[in-house]
């Protein structure tokens, strides 16, 4: 009786919170009709058809920006995590702390910060031009590398903390023994370091990939509209244009895309790394 | 074992051990090189929040100023949306803990049918996109005719927070020693004396910890408060709707003054942690 007792109060608050929600949402992507006579539940799966059919580059463009935002995280953080999982010492609390710092500013200050960083006649941009990089005329703000940038920072944290978990739990002694039986460094790093490490792999690319792939913010602040992410369109049907069906319908893509990219993700590592994680 | 390590090291040939001495470097190097790229967006926000900007883009350095410390909330609006913010985070964090903490206790120390769904359902608010938690939340406020506003505000961030709430928890309880709260028992306490003298003040880190992140968790939203706020406006949406226009430098004032209270409290904890194991060994 009391493990109910005490799950009761939160699941009920999920319940009516969370999964009720979702229900409506479906409910509401199979209606048609309009903001001023009211829709009603006319079973309208042109609703999804016309969602793609419409906005199918936004889709597209959510999936490869968080793609690619997610293998950048991973190539950036992963020598940084192995760095404080082997060498940190007693310092290791302190050095997580600094890769969670940039939490601590909130997040719409963070991307703005990215825009002066990033603004035309900013250090970066500057010497980008004088290094004939960029063109005298050319710019980052409003790129698509400006979004991919502010999205890879922003969910860094997320790909590096449990990249460095899984890499401290790594008994050294294994590396050892491979290199005692004559693996070299690479070696020894390929077969048993990176295989070990795999769940954080796994971890940190879903953490970091799912928010990506919904996000707004970044392609906002830091792009142009033809950088605009399916997020931004589904806030501006559903706060601007009131078109709730067609957002609502959006809604379910997004949260399709992103199921069917992680399916392949995990057939592509292994299921068993997969549930490994979730479990 | 480290005895082996290093006579096994020098009787490498020595160009090995430069080379060696070399890749230790490129990594420590590198992660040097990480962490500027990691702060340098931190730093501009605090050098920005001492701008004396010209117009109303606090885009270039103009001139050093302490006027936006001292004015910190003379735009017109940052005043009420810190306070909401304050209220809304402090609100949900106790309610999602209290709810979180009951769900951990519930999955650790027992096994009852429907474990399995009820860790599903924790774990699927967290892998799933704040605008589709924001946007379902919506429609069924639309659908249900609610009037948005604090309510709805409160209710979407306790929703949210409520996952992490049983995920900090539930980590932290796992090296739980029931054994503990059987003895008190046996001794003669009853459920409820055992829970408030024993339970309790050993679980009292982990509901600290959890109230911690659920704050900053709640007062950092943006997303799923855009989609629930009605017309009002916490701290991040003032931020949003300034940006619009030009963010004014004292958004930047805010946001170092959060920055800063919460390193501290991050650093206390850590230093706290580094003494007492450095004392145990």
């Amino acid at each position: 009786m009391t493990p109910y007792l005490l799950l009761a109060p939160g699941i009920l608050f999920l319940a009516v919170f969370f999964v009720v929600p979702l229900g409506f949402l479906a409910y509401q992507s199979l209606q048609s009709g309009n903001i001023d006579f009211g829709y009603s539940f006319t079973w309208a799966w042109g609703n999804y058809w016309h969602a793609i059919r419409d906005y199918r580059a936004q889709f597209v463009r959510s999936l490869e920006y968080a793609g690619i935002a997610t293998a950048l995280a991973l190539v950036l953080s992963y020598p940084v995590a192995y760095w404080i999982a082997f060498r940190g010492g007693r310092w290791k609390n302190l050095l997580l702390l600094f890769i969670v710092a940039p939490f601590f500013v909130t997040y719409l200050i963070r991307t703005l910060a990215w825009e002066t960083i990033l603004s035309d006649n900013g250090f970066v941009v500057n010497t980008l031009q004088s290094l004939h990089i960029l063109g005298p005329s050319g710019r980052l703000l409003a790129t698509s590398t400006a979004v991919v940038a502010g999205i890879t920072y922003n969910f860094l944290p997320f790909m590096a903390l449990p990249l460095y978990v899984s890499l401290e739990q790594i008994d050294g002694r294994l590396i050892e023994a491979a290199e005692d039986l004559y693996a070299s460094k690479l070696h020894a790093f390929l077969r048993v370091t990176l295989p070990l490490s795999l769940p954080g792999v796994v971890a940190g690319t879903l953490l970091t990939f799912i928010p990506a792939a919904g996000d707004f913010i970044n392609a906002q602040l830091l792009g142009s509209t033809n950088n605009h992410m399916i997020g931004n369109v589904i806030q501006s049907k559903f706060l601007e244009q009131t078109d709730y069906p067609a957002a609502a319908a959006m809604s379910f893509i997004l949260m399709g895309g992103i199921l069917i990219a992680v399916f392949l993700y995990a057939r592509l590592v292994g299921t068993e790394q997969l549930t490994g994680t979730a479990a | 074992m480290s005895a082996v390590a290093v006579e096994r090291r020098e009787r490498r040939n020595p160009l090995a051990g430069i080379w060696a001495f070399v890749k230790r470097n490129v990594l420590t190097v590198y992660s040097i090189l990480f962490f500027v790229y990691l702060l340098l967006p931190i730093a501009v926000v605090i050098v920005f929040s001492f701008n004396n900007p010209t117009g109303k883009f606090n885009y270039t350095w103009q001139g050093f100023t302490w006027n936006n410390w001292r004015y910190w909330d003379g735009v017109p609006g940052i005043r009420s949306s810190i306070v909401l913010s304050l209220e809304i985070a402090l609100v949900a964090s106790l309610v999602a803990t209290a709810l979180g903490t009951a769900i951990a206790l519930a999955l650790v120390r027992y096994s009852f049918r429907g474990r399995a769904s009820t860790n599903i359902l924790i774990f699927l608010p967290l892998s799933t996109p704040e605008i589709v938690l924001g946007a379902s939340l919506l429609t069924l406020f639309l659908n249900l005719n609610v009037i948005f506003g604090f309510w709805t505000i409160l209710i979407a961030h306790i929703m949210f927070c409520i996952s992490f709430a049983v995920v900090t928890v539930k980590a932290r309880l796992v090296g739980f020693d029931r054994h503990l709260e059987e003895a008190a028992m046996d001794l003669g306490a009853n459920e409820w004396t055992t829970f408030r003298k024993v339970t309790l003040p050993l679980i009292a880190p982990a509901i600290l910890a959890s109230l911690l992140l659920c704050f900053a968790i709640s007062i950092d939203d943006f997303v799923v408060t855009y989609f629930n706020s009605g017309n009002r406006i916490t701290f991040p949406l003032f931020v949003w709707g300034a940006a619009r226009i030009g963010a004014p430098p004292q958004v930047n004032v805010i946001g170092t003054a959060i920055f800063v209270i919460a390193l501290t409290a991050m650093l206390v904890n850590v230093l706290v942690q580094m003494r007492r194991s450095k004392g145990a060994t």
